[in-house]
Order: C-alpha cells, then sequence, then structure tokens
C-alpha cells in the first residue's frame, strides 16, 4: 500500500516513514510542506495520504488545505489528518464532501501503532477513522434538538464507535457485550435516527457521519 | 437618542434656544461667586474656596455641555486636566489649588459664562425671541396696541408706530400682522441652523483643548497600560505554575520511569512492560496538559484562520445554541483578533452560566475602521457592569486597545454586549477555500 506523507518536524517524519514501513506500507513521498504535499499528492496518486494539519510554509491550516484541495481534483484520495488539536470546525471541513476516506486523528494516537495502523488501513479502504474526541464533541454539539437526544447513553456509546469507524465485533470488544447486543443497539439508533438500514459497514459509518455533520 | 424629523426640529429650535439662553440666569450667579472667590485669592479664603468655586462652575458647563449634546447633536468632552490625587494637609490643597487654577479649562468656563449671555441672544436665542416678537405683533394688532394708543402710550412694532388711533388705521394694522408673521416664520425657518451655529461655539470654548485632549489621553494610555501589564503578569505566572506542576513535572516522572525500565529490562522484562505502558500513557496526559494550556494561551484556530473562524469554532464547541455571523473582508492584527477572541469566549461563558438563555447570536463586522462584535441572547437580561459578572474585566482589556464595551440588558431580557475594537485589517482573506 502506497502512501504519501507530510510532517515538518524531521523527527516525526523519521518515526512515522518508520512505523508505516514496518507495518509492511510502501513510502511513496514524504514531505515536508503545504506545496510539495499537493504536489506529490497529484503525482503520486498514493493509496492514502497521512498529513499534518500545521505546515510550512504559513504554519496554519496548510496541511489541510492541501489535502482538501487534493480532494477536489481527486475525488475520494483517501487522507488521514493527523494534528496537535482537533477542531470541530475542521473535521466538519473535511467531512463536508461525504465520500469516505477521511481521518483526523490526534498525533497521540500514533503511540498505538497497532490502532493507528489500523486507522490508516480503515481511510485507504475508503472508511472513516475519527478521533474518539472530535466525535464526542459533534454528538454533544448535536444532541441539542435533534434526533440523537433520543437515543440512550448506551446507544450513544455505540454510535460514537459507530462513527469512529469500528466494525460491529470491535464495538462488541470494547463495551465488553456480545456481537448481537451491538447489531441489536445500531439497528435501534438506525430507527430513531431514520436511517435504512444496509449491509454495508461503510455506507453505514458515513451515513451517521452525514447525519452529524448536518 | 430617538432620531428627529426636519420639521419637529423646526418646530422646537426656537424653545429650545429659549431654554439655553434662561440657562444664563443660574451660571451668571455661579459666575459672579466665581470671580468673587477669585478676587479674595491674595488671602487665605480664596484659595480655600476656589477648588469648589471652580466646581461649582463646572457644573453649570456640563448642564450645557448635556442641553447641547441633546439639542444639537453636537457631544462636547468635558476637557479638565486630571486632579491630582487628594492629599490632607495644606500641601494638598495648594496643590489642588495650583492645578484648578492653572487648568486653561477652568478660565475657558467663566469665560463661557460671562460671554455667553450676549452670544446666545445672537444664535440659539435668536429664533425663539423673533417667534415671541411675532406674537407680541398679533397681540398689538389684536387689541394691545389699541389699548396703549387709547392709555397715550407710544410705541414702535418694528418700523410701525403704535400710538393714538393705531387701532384705527387699517394700514398700520395690515404692517404690524405682516411683520409679526414674517417674524414667526423666519423664527422657525432658522431655528435648527442656529443651534448648530450654537453648538459649534459651545464646542470652541466648553470642548477640550489640543492640550488637554493629550492630558486625557496620557492619563487613558497609562491606566489601561498597567492593567495590560497586570494582566500579562498574571497569565504568565499562571503559565509557570501550569508547566512547572503539570507537563514539566510528569516529563521528569517519565524520565524516572525510563531509567527504572532500563535496569529492569534484563531482569525483569515483564515488569519492564508495564512501566513502559504506564510511561506512554503518561506522555500522552502530558501532552494533553500542554495541549490545553496552549488553547488557553492562544487558540489554534484563532492562529490558522483568524477570529472569524476561531468563533465559529468556539460556537461548536458551546452547550448553548449559538449562531454566527461574520463578515471581516479580511483579518486583524494579531493582539486585537485575540482580545476579541477571548472577549466573546468571556461573554459566551457568562451567557451560559449567569443569563439562562437557549439561543446567542453573535456577529462580527467590520466598519468605519471598528471590528464590532455583538453578542445577543434571549435570556432573562439584568446583566450590569458591576454585577461581578467579569464584564468589567473585559471592558478594561479591551481598553488597551482603545475598545470599548457596551451592555443592554433590561430586566426580562434579552442581553446585548457591544465590543468596539479600532483596528485595520491585513489584506482580503486568501485562502483558497
Amino acid at each position: 500500500m502506497r502512501v504519501v506523507l507530510a510532517e515538518d518536524l524531521a523527527l516525526l517524519r523519521e518515526g512515522l516513514v518508520s512505523l508505516l514501513e514496518t507495518h509492511g506500507f510502501e513510502i511513496a513521498a514524504a514531505v515536508d510542506n503545504g506545496p510539495s504535499l499537493l504536489r506529490a499528492l497529484l503525482d503520486h496518486r498514493p493509496d492514502v495520504a497521512v498529513v499534518d494539519v500545521r505546515l510550512p510554509p504559513s504554519f496554519t491550516d496548510e496541511g489541510l488545505q492541501a489535502a482538501l484541495e487534493a480532494r477536489r481534483r481527486v475525488p475520494g484520495l483517501p487522507v488521514l489528518v493527523l494534528s496537535q488539536y482537533v477542531e470541530q470546525l475542521y473535521a466538519r471541513e473535511l467531512l463536508a464532501d461525504g465520500t469516505g476516506g477521511i481521518g483526523y486523528l490526534l498525533k497521540d494516537r500514533v503511540f498505538d501503532a497497532a490502532q493507528f495502523v489500523d486507522a490508516v488501513r480503515r481511510v485507504a479502504a475508503g472508511g472513516t477513522a475519527m478521533d474518539p474526541e472530535v466525535i464526542s464533541r459533534l454528538v454533544a454539539s448535536n444532541t441539542r434538538g435533534s434526533p440523537l437526544g433520543r437515543l440512550t447513553p448506551r446507544e450513544t456509546e455505540v454510535l460514537e464507535l459507530m462513527a469512529q469507524g469500528r466494525s460491529n465485533a470491535a464495538i462488541a470488544e470494547k463495551l465488553v457485550v456480545t456481537e448481537r447486543a451491538v447489531t441489536k443497539h445500531t439497528a435501534n439508533i438506525f430507527a430513531k435516527l431514520d436511517l435504512p438500514v444496509t449491509g454495508d459497514d461503510n455506507r453505514r459509518v458515513l451515513a451517521v457521519l452525514a447525519y452529524l455533520n448536518r | 437618542m430617538v432620531k428627529e424629523t426636519r420639521r419637529e426640529q423646526h418646530l422646537k429650535a426656537p424653545w429650545r434656544g429659549l431654554g439655553l439662553m434662561l440657562l444664563g440666569i443660574p451660571a451668571t450667579f455661579v459666575g459672579i461667586w466665581f470671580i468673587s472667590v477669585v478676587s479674595m485669592i491674595t488671602g487665605a479664603l480664596g484659595v480655600l474656596l476656589f477648588p469648589s468655586a471652580a466646581r461649582l462652575m463646572r457644573g453649570q458647563a456640563d448642564v450645557y455641555r448635556k442641553a447641547i449634546a441633546a439639542w444639537t447633536g453636537v457631544r462636547i468632552e468635558r476637557p479638565y486636566l486630571p486632579e491630582p490625587d487628594p492629599e490632607p494637609g495644606i500641601a494638598g490643597r495648594l496643590k489642588r489649588f495650583i492645578a484648578m487654577i492653572s487648568d486653561p479649562a477652568t478660565w475657558r468656563d467663566y469665560l463661557w459664562i460671562v460671554a455667553d449671555p450676549i452670544v446666545v441672544v445672537f444664535t440659539a436665542a435668536l429664533p425663539g425671541l423673533l417667534v415671541l416678537y411675532g406674537l407680541w405683533g398679533y397681540f398689538l394688532a389684536a387689541f394691545a396696541g389699541g389699548m396703549i394708543g387709547h392709555y397715550g402710550g407710544s410705541e414702535w412694532y418694528a418700523w410701525v408706530e403704535v400710538d393714538g388711533g393705531y387701532d384705527r388705521d387699517a394700514g398700520r394694522l395690515v404692517s404690524t400682522v405682516v411683520v409679526a408673521t414674517v417674524c414667526v416664520a423666519v423664527g422657525f425657518l432658522i431655528g435648527p441652523k442656529m443651534m448648530a451655529v450654537y453648538g459649534r461655539w459651545g464646542r470652541a470654548v466648553l470642548g477640550p483643548t489640543e492640550k488637554s485632549r493629550l492630558a486625557l489621553r496620557v492619563r487613558h494610555l497609562s491606566e489601561s497600560r498597567s492593567v495590560a501589564v497586570d494582566a500579562s503578569a498574571a497569565e504568565l505566572r499562571r503559565i509557570e505554575r501550569d508547566l512547572h506542576d503539570g507537563a514539566q513535572a510528569r516529563l521528569v516522572a517519565m524520565g524516572m520511569s525510563l531509567g527504572a525500565i532500563e535496569h529492569l529490562l534484563d531482569k525483569d522484562p515483564e515488569k519492564a512492560r508495564t512501566l513502559l505502558a504506564e510511561t506512554r500513557a503518561s506522555s500522552a496526559k502530558a501532552l494533553h496538559e500542554l495541549r490545553d494550556l496552549v488553547r488557553g494561551i492562544h487558540p489554534p484556530v484563532l492562529a490558522d484562520r483568524g477570529v472569524g473562524d476561531a468563533v465559529k469554532a468556539l460556537a461548536l464547541d458551546h452547550p448553548l445554541d449559538v449562531e454566527v455571523t461574520v463578515d471581516l473582508p479580511g483579518r486583524p492584527e494579531a493582539p486585537v483578533e485575540s482580545a476579541a477572541y477571548f472577549a466573546v469566549s468571556e461573554i459566551l461563558t457568562n451567557a451560559a452560566k449567569h443569563s439562562g438563555a437557549g439561543r446567542v447570536w453573535i456577529d462580527l463586522r467590520h466598519e468605519r475602521g471598528m471590528l464590532r462584535v455583538t453578542v445577543t441572547d434571549d435570556g432573562r437580561g439584568g446583566a450590569t457592569l458591576d454585577g461581578g459578572t467579569g464584564l468589567r474585566g473585559i471592558e478594561r482589556r479591551i481598553g488597551t486597545f482603545d475598545g470599548v464595551l457596551a451592555l443592554n440588558s433590561p430586566v426580562g431580557g434579552p442581553t446585548i454586549v457591544t465590543l468596539e475594537l479600532p483596528c485595520a485589517l491585513s489584506s482580503p482573506k486568501t485562502s483558497p477555500s
């Protein structure tokens, strides 16, 4: 799987390169600024891009802008954004086109290599990987006066994990319940949120996120 | 102030002018008292009485300033130089006396009180006097002129002689009515113009001179500077404490754990592994603390996108339903942005805590060199600047940037807080989005 990596701190960039390489990824390019990120993305058309929000030359949201621009030109290009901070505003911008293949994680999530690599793979496969912090805030700010307010605490919990891009099995493991229970919860959630049930895991998450993002 | 129509202005101006003329009566007494005190200055009594007499005169001048502001729309700032802080004893009194007697505004006030009774007759009061004169003409033509002539009196109404036989001379009666009508018409016609002229005269004498303007400015600047210095010093202390107690302590602990792990690696790999996991968790916590700290100093969105998007991000995370409209063609200077952002953040916190509001509307725009922020909530109102709700603190802090805060919060709501910060905008936004 080919990856384009953008991170301006050399130490972290090297760390990410070796981490991804040991997990069987092929690094197509590792860049340290916004303009070369956009070029690399358009030249290499990687399977997934791992991008830092704040990049030279402006040290503002250069990486995010480059990623959004690349996705405009190459629709559906999978991008995993890493950031020192998670901002709802940025999460909403990333999710705005609703096509999936989006991740937005705090940088410290790379501490847990297995989970991080899992997130990269999910995004590459067109899924989503949202940081739990983003999700809980998205949910919190959307529960006011919306059908989300009708969910039980447990269902909200399931929805959050679902929105992070986890499968039913993973949710069951995390909440220490059976997979059947999770399936029941998800069915309830879909019913309460008026979402048509489909067998497709990916579409399920996108539907939820699209709903959250409304 | 409710905007008056032109018609109302024309109708009211003559009477207001007469009111201004009547103000001269108490003012003259105050002026006489002041000049008598001045004449006693060679003695101790004069020195003692001078400040109170000057203050009395200032009060009188304030009445004029208020009336002129209300009736002509000309706002006149108080021009007085800052008085020295009160000190007990002779030295303090002497200092106060010297400060007041050497303030040019004191003497300009006196000039006003002496000269105004004459000036007002030819400016603000003229329309009113004309109207009165016109009314007197009608009285003459109706019956008063006949009575004067009958009892052997004689008088001139403009160029019409009022004496015996006046009430039987149709020509003289008609001229009287014509002159009276012209007077009334002219009086109402020139009213607002004359008020405006009077306003300019008021500003010239009662307003601040260049020198006192500068002195007031210096005082404002030194006050706001000390507020700014205090605030930033407190902020630095808070940051230092947070770093010292939080992230720094954690890093030390992590270093120690790593040392321990080094030792354990060969002897007890299992224990080393647990310790490593703990250290990793600890590093995540340290990161989390640093992140919160940085957010408190300068939120990343504010740095990345400017105050508009930062306030939008704030709204997204706020427990209340917050609607934000932004109309900024560029970005203000960073310190102004930051001041505005933290002010809005604090106002929102206040609204959530005290107002009982369910919805908040924030409007950010740049108008005539001002960044104007309006925060409106649908709460129960009754907020005051002195209610200990931190609004006074916000006012002081934006005062450093010559910003002003206006609060409108009638009991029962809604509460509207308006901030205005003078600032220039940088080049228009070039964001690719």
